[in-house]
C-alpha cells in the first residue's frame, strides 16, 4: 500500500482532451471559468478556436454544448460536478439525453476529498442523478491511468458520458497498459471470502483493506467498478456467486450511487448480504482531504469492518 | 421539395388560414394541446419555411440547409402544421397528434417527424441550443443561417439570459430569433405574472440587433424585418413579433385560458365556419 505514485485524476482529463484534439479537429471544450482549475486551460494553450469559454452560466453551456454536437462537433463539457450535474441538471436530462445528443461532461472535484471549499465544492450525489437518466454513461475512474482512458473512449461513444473526477492527487492503482473497456469492472485482486466493489479514489483503499484483511486470514476480491452505468451484471454476479457477500465503497453518497446500483442489480439477480461504505445523508465540511476522508468513513478501516461485518452475516 | 419559393399575397393568406384550420383540428382532436400561441406564430412560419429557409423536405439534413429551431415548443399544432404543409410528411397524420405510437408527440422529438431540428417543450432550453448550433456553424466557417422562434415566456427563464449574453460575446450574426409576443401565458397576463417588458431594450442591452414589427401578423412588416435582420452584421439579430394570442379565431383571441385547451365540437364548427369565411374572402379579393 505504501509507495504508490500519486496523480491527478483532473491530469488525466487535461491530458485525454488534448491526446484527442490533435487526432480529432471535431473535438471541442467548453468549460465555466473553472478552466485553470479543471486543467482544460491546456487544451485551450494548444487549440484556442476549438475551446469555449461559457463563463458562469452551466445551463447554457450544457445546451451550447448540444448545440455544437448538432454542427457536428463533439463537445467534452467541464467544470466542477456539482455545478454540471446538479445546476444544469434538466437540460441534461432534457436537451442532451432526451436528444441523445453527444456530448461529454467532465465533473471535475467530485467527493469530500475536495478539501478546504467545503460543501458547497464537494459534489456527493452526481452517480445518482447522472446514472437515472436514460441513454447516459456514467464513468467513475480510479486514477489518472484510467481518466485518460475514461476520456479516450467517451470519445468514441456516440451519446451522452459522465466522467467524474477529483481535486486531489490520489494513489496510482493501475498502470497505463492495463486493459480499460467501458461497461466491463476490472478484477484487480482475485479472493473468495467477500467482494469488495469500489469507484474511484475508494478502488486505493479497497486494495489497502485487501491487505489488511488478508493478514487476518480473509480472501477479498476488490472489483473496480469504474463504469457504474452500463454496470457490468457478469463480473458482480460470478463474484458474489463465488464469495457469497458484498461490501460496496464509494466517496459519494450511499443513496441512489454505486452501491446502490450493485444492490439493484443483485437483488433482483443473486441477492447475498451486502454492506455499503460511503457518505451517509450529510453534506461535507471545509478540511485537509485526508482528514475528511477519516471522518466521513471513506478510508480502508471501515472497508474492512464491513466485510466482517457481512461474511458473519452470511452464515 | 427545395424551398425557398416566392408566394403571392394571396397564398401567404391562404396558407395561414389552412395552418389555423389545421392547429384548432389537431387540438380538437386530440382533446389536448396548445391553440393559443400555435396561433400567434402562424405568419411568421409561412413566410420563414415557404420563402426564406434554405430547405430541402426530400433531403431534412441536407448539410448546406438554414436551421429552424423552435425555442417555444408547446405550439406543436403549428410545427407539424407548416412541416406537413412544406412536404416533410403527409398532412393526413396530423390526426394523430398527441395520440400513443404517434410520431407527433405533445411536444417534439428531434428524431421525428422530419423536419425537426431539436427537440424541446421545456421552456429556456432552446434560445441555448440555439446559439449553439449558430455558434458550431460559425466556428466550422459554415454559412448555413441559424433562426429560432421562442416567446416571452421562454425569456423568463434564466438559462435564456445565459444564452443571449453568449449570442452576443461570440457575435453570432448568423443567428436570428424571433420573439412571438403575446403577452399571455397559463397564469394571466405576463406583465402580471412576471414581467418581461421593456424587451427590445433588454435585448438592446444584452448587444442584440434589435428589430420590433409592430404588427407580427402583417406579412409585410414581417418581410422587411427578415430583409433588414439579413443585412445586419457583427451581432446577433432579435425579431420582436407583437402578436395576438389566439390570433384568427374571434373567442380565442387574448384569451389566456386558450393556451392549453381543446374546443368542444361547437367551438371547433365556429372556429372552422370563421376560417372558412375568411378563406372565402381571401379567394374573392383583388
Amino acid at each position: 500500500m505504501a509507495g504508490r505514485e500519486m496523480l491527478l485524476t483532473r491530469q488525466g482529463w487535461a491530458d485525454a482532451l488534448i491526446e484527442l484534439g490533435e487526432k480529432d479537429p471535431k473535438v471541442v471544450v467548453l468549460d465555466a471559468d473553472l478552466a485553470k482549475s479543471t486543467l482544460t486551460s491546456l487544451f485551450k494553450e494548444k487549440f484556442p478556436k476549438r475551446f469555449f469559454d461559457i463563463g458562469i452560466a452551466e445551463q447554457n453551456m450544457i445546451n451550447t454544448a448540444g448545440g455544437l454536437s448538432l454542427t457536428g462537433l463533439i463537445p467534452f463539457v467541464s467544470t466542477y460536478g456539482v455545478f454540471v450535474s446538479g445546476r444544469a441538471w434538466e437540460q441534461i436530462r432534457t436537451s442532451i439525453c432526451y436528444g441523445e445528443l453527444n456530448v461529454k461532461f467532465g465533473g471535475a472535484h467530485g467527493g469530500v476529498s475536495v478539501g478546504p471549499d467545503g460543501a458547497t465544492h464537494q459534489a456527493l450525489e452526481e452517480i445518482t442523478i447522472m446514472r437515472v437518466l436514460p441513454k447516459m454513461t456514467v464513468i467513475v475512474p480510479s486514477d489518472y491511468y484510467e481518466t485518460k482512458k475514461a476520456v479516450l473512449a467517451a470519445a468514441k461513444i456516440n451519446g451522452p458520458v459522465y466522467i467524474r473526477f477529483g481535486r486531489e492527487k490520489v494513489p496510482v492503482v493501475t498502470k497505463a497498459d492495463s486493459l480499460f473497456e467501458v461497461g466491463k469492472a476490472n478484477i484487480m485482486k482475485e479472493g473468495k471470502d467477500v467482494t469488495i466493489v469500489a469507484c474511484g479514489a475508494m478502488v486505493a483503499e479497497a486494495l489497502d483493506a485487501a491487505e489488511i484483511l488478508e493478514k487476518e486470514g480473509i480472501s477479498a476480491e476488490i472489483i473496480n467498478l469504474h463504469t457504474i452505468k452500463p454496470i457490468d451484471k457478469n463480473c458482480l454476479i460470478d463474484s458474489v456467486k463465488k464469495t457469497g457477500c458484498v461490501v460496496t465503497a464509494e466517496e459519494h453518497q450511499m443513496a441512489g450511487g454505486m452501491g446502490s446500483a450493485v444492490f439493484e442489480l443483485l437483488a433482483q439477480n443473486y441477492a447475498v448480504p451486502g454492506e455499503m461504505v460511503g457518505v451517509n445523508d450529510t453534506f461535507g465540511e471545509s478540511g485537509q482531504p485526508r482528514e475528511l476522508m477519516v471522518k466521513y468513513g471513506l478510508t480502508s478501516k471501515e472497508i474492512c469492518e464491513k466485510s466482517k461485518k457481512v461474511i458473519i452475516r452470511k452464515k | 421539395m427545395k424551398y425557398p419559393i416566392q408566394l403571392t399575397p394571396k397564398e401567404r393568406l391562404l396558407k395561414a388560414v389552412q395552418m389555423r384550420k389545421d392547429i384548432v383540428e389537431m387540438v380538437h382532436a386530440a382533446n389536448s394541446g396548445h391553440p393559443g400561441g400555435s396561433l400567434s406564430s402562424v405568419e411568421v412560419l409561412v413566410h420563414m419555411f415557404y420563402e426564406v429557409l434554405k430547405i430541402d423536405t426530400d433531403n431534412p439534413k441536407w448539410e448546406d440547409r438554414d436551421y429552424f429551431i423552435f425555442c417555444k415548443c408547446h405550439i406543436t399544432p403549428a410545427i407539424y402544421s407548416i412541416l406537413s404543409r412544406v412536404g416533410f410528411f403527409d398532412p393526413a397524420t396530423l390526426n394523430t397528434f398527441r395520440k400513443m405510437g404517434s410520431e407527433l408527440q405533445g411536444h417534439p422529438s428531434r428524431f421525428y417527424p422530419k423536419g425537426i431540428e431539436m427537440s424541446g417543450g421545456s421552456l429556456g432550453q432552446n434560445i441555448s441550443i440555439t446559439q449553439g448550433v449558430a455558434l458550431g456553424l460559425k466556428a466550422q466557417g459554415k454559412a448555413n443561417r441559424v433562426y429560432g422562434l421562442s416567446s416571452e415566456g421562454d425569456l423568463q427563464e434564466g438559462c435564456s439570459w445565459e444564452a443571449l449574453m453568449s449570442a452576443a460575446h461570440y457575435r453570432l450574426d448568423n443567428l436570428t430569433l424571433f420573439v412571438d409576443y403575446n403577452k399571455l401565458q397559463i397564469d394571466g397576463n405576463v406583465e402580471d405574472v412576471m414581467g418581461v417588458a421593456p424587451l427590445d431594450e433588454k435585448f438592446k442591452a444584452f448587444n442584440w440587433h434589435t428589430i420590433v414589427v409592430n404588427d407580427g401578423h402583417d406579412f409585410d412588416e414581417i418581410i422587411a424585418a427578415v430583409k433588414q435582420a439579413e443585412t445586419l452584421t457583427g451581432r446577433p439579430k432579435v425579431i420582436i413579433l407583437n402578436t395576438v394570442k389566439g390570433k384568427g379565431i374571434s373567442f380565442m383571441e387574448n384569451n389566456a385560458g386558450w393556451h392549453g385547451k381543446a374546443p368542444s365540437d361547437e367551438e371547433l364548427k365556429i372556429a372552422l365556419d370563421e376560417l372558412n369565411k375568411k378563406e372565402q374572402e381571401i379567394l374573392t379579393m383583388q
